[in-house]
């Protein structure tokens, strides 16, 4: 499916001016600050921000865990406040930090939670059976969860989410703490619920490379306001081309003048021995340029040619990167 | 890695390990607060038969008094005020009060670790009842302590007492009452606080002197007790529950002493279950 087709679909999540903010004795923190968006039937659409942007507030506002204090939404065709029961019946949520009782056994909690969804036992041991085996956890129906890996456990979190076959999930920050397998295994996992049954698949992250192999759209959140939305191509061309840099043996005055020729009029940068700029489709460039640090008798350590990531887009956007944690302090505030 | 955004035609017969298939849900039943209760109860039993050692330890405490204090008051049955009865009437009613006081109070310790284990607000995100997330935990919480009044009936039967069926029955309805308020409220206590640091110091602090002025160790009547402590101990109502016990087993049902100990703990119940209802109910979390 492309964005394009899923723009075609009904109407998922339709949010207006959602917003949250919480209020103790001391302080006032506005945790989600009034954010509008809209998700396709059959999307699987990205919520991407820093530790406190506000990410899992608006999932709990959305899952009728949290209540706004402003604004409006519908989630699978029922007002978030008139018709939370709706709501709860129509999706799934897989919380960041899990939801599967450590003593419990994995296949009684997940029995248990296809019941409590209202599917009679026959049919909730027959899909509990079922995403054991699809969720390689086949084996695992006896132990207790708590004896359970990350990776399993993880799976397990999710195999509770779907059990009652739920046209919209929300999974909030599926892969964290998990190892690259267990990952990328997860991202497989992930797509297959769209690409195979069309589920709607809302998805916290801040993983970028997450993100952008997931996700056909992709919503930037920082400091509880959405900063930027689109596809992750779309958004990475707004970051102006390629990052060309260079790193000298030597003093790099020279090449920075060469650099400046081959930059066509972009700001070159200087650090130390590497000097960088942006130019549209570097890989065009950077012959010319090895050219005239040769022909100048310039000694090369190294060089590379950068595409743009998402977390470029979210420097253009905000001045901060996603990689670090240079969160305001009133988000910091949410986050604890 | 594969390119997962790729959409795939692959049927549900046809797919990989790596996929998520399954049919449809059938059409689920309509929610029902009593179906719900009754699934939350089925769960929560399930993990306390897991491990019956916790409630076997749960035991413990009150069967030390009753092996190690309770003769102490055979001695002082031709004390003035000290209740008419066997020693072990007065006893044995007020030993279960103190199972449902402590057995039933620290329940919210459970809670906490569920709530952290994100099995709450897992459960607050189906559309079951959320009078049903509390109402079966607490449910489960009644049939453990009235097993254990059960146990501690039939160690004081070993050790002397000898009361009536029926007021044996009705006593132990009265403490199984009265635990499904400190349950309750131990719970909604649990949910607001979200921390076993700061659950542990606020029960014991409270706990503590309501079974002191309760009169569960020794009778707190008058011409027994101190005027003063008699005094404060009415405004206990944890004092009344303790004598509406003794009066069932004693089978004194014509004296006010039963029915203002049901009366109180109903009223008891009434409010907490109320509070924990509305705790649980909150959308907010």
């Amino acid at each position: 499916m492309t964005p394009s087709d899923a723009a075609r679909g009904a109407a998922m999540i339709r949010t207006r001016g959602l917003a949250k903010t919480y209020r103790t004795r001391r302080r006032t923190v506005e945790a989600v600050r009034g954010v509008s968006f809209d998700v396709s039937a059959g999307e699987i659409v990205g919520f991407l921000g820093p530790n406190g942007a506000g990410k899992t507030t608006t999932l709990q506002m959305l899952t009728t865990l949290a209540e706004p204090t402003a604004g409006e939404a519908t989630v699978a065709g029922h007002d978030l406040r008139a018709d939370p029961v709706g709501v709860r019946r129509s999706i799934g949520y897989v919380a960041q930090g899990g939801s599967a009782g450590s003593d419990a056994r994995v296949g009684e909690e997940l029995e248990f939670q296809a019941r409590f969804y209202g599917l009679p036992d026959d049919v909730a041991r027959e899909r509990t059976a079922l995403l054991l085996g699809q969720l390689e956890l086949g084996d695992l129906g006896s132990r207790e969860v708590k004896t359970l890996s990350g990776g399993q456990r993880r799976r397990l979190d999710i195999a509770l989410g779907l059990v009652h076959g739920p046209s919209l999930v929300f999974l909030d920050e599926p892969t964290t703490g998990l190892d690259p397998q267990s990952r990328s295994n997860m991202w497989g996992h992930i797509a297959g619920l769209r690409n195979d049954f069309g589920t709607t698949v809302f998805i916290t992250t801040h993983y970028l490379e997450e993100a952008d192999a997931l996700c056909d759209r992709i919503l930037v959140i920082d400091d509880g306001r959405i900063v930027a939305e689109g596809t992750p191509d779309a958004l990475k061309s707004q970051v102006s081309g390629d990052l060309v840099s260079v790193t000298v043996a030597g003093d790099p005055r020279a090449a920075i003048v060469i650099a400046g020729r081959c930059a066509a009029g972009a700001p070159v940068e200087a650090t130390d021995h590497t000097v960088s700029f942006r130019v549209p489709q570097g890989e065009r460039v950077v012959v010319d340029l090895l050219r005239q640090l040769d022909a100048a008798g310039i000694e090369l350590d190294g060089l590379a040619v950068q595409r743009p990531t998402l977390d470029d887009v979210f420097l253009t956007l905000t001045g901060r990167s996603l990689r670090d944690d240079s969160t305001p302090n009133h988000t910091k505030d949410e986050a604890a | 890695m594969t390119t997962p955004k790729t959409a795939t035609a692959a049927s549900p017969t046809t797919a990989t390990a790596s996929t998520i298939t399954f049919r449809a849900a059938a059409e689920p039943a309509r929610p029902s607060m009593v179906r719900d209760t009754v699934l939350v109860f089925r769960r929560a039993l399930r993990l306390s038969l897991r491990n019956p050692v916790w409630t076997v330890m749960g035991l413990a405490q009150p069967l030390l008094y009753l092996f190690f204090f309770g003769p102490l008051l055979t001695k002082l049955t031709n004390v003035p005020g000290f209740p008419p009865g066997n020693p072990w009437q007065i006893f044995v009613p007020a030993i279960m009060v103190m199972l449902g006081l402590f057995g039933a109070a620290f329940v919210g310790f459970g809670l906490v670790s569920e709530w952290r284990d994100g099995v709450i607000d897992r459960m607050r995100v189906t559309p079951m009842s959320r009078f049903a997330l509390l109402a079966g935990r607490v449910l489960r919480d009644v049939v453990v302590l009235t097993s254990q009044a059960v146990l501690l009936v039939l160690a004081g039967l070993a050790m002397g007492l000898r009361a009536p069926v029926g007021g044996i029955v009705v006593g132990i309805a009265l403490v199984a009452v009265m635990g499904a308020t400190m349950s309750a409220t131990s719970y909604a206590v649990a949910l607001i606080l979200k921390s076993e640091d700061a659950l542990a110091p606020l029960l014991n602090g409270v706990l503590l002197p309501v079974m002191l002025l309760s009169g569960i160790m020794l009778p707190i009547s008058r011409g027994f007790a101190p005027d003063w402590l008699y005094d404060v101990s009415r405004i206990n109502p944890m004092s009344y529950v303790v004598e509406g016990a003794r009066a069932a087993f004693l089978s004194n049902f014509d004296g006010h002493q039963f029915w203002v100990g049901l009366g109180v703990a109903a009223a008891l119940a009434a409010l907490g279950v109320g509070w924990a209802t509305r705790t649980f109910t909150r959308q907010s979390s």
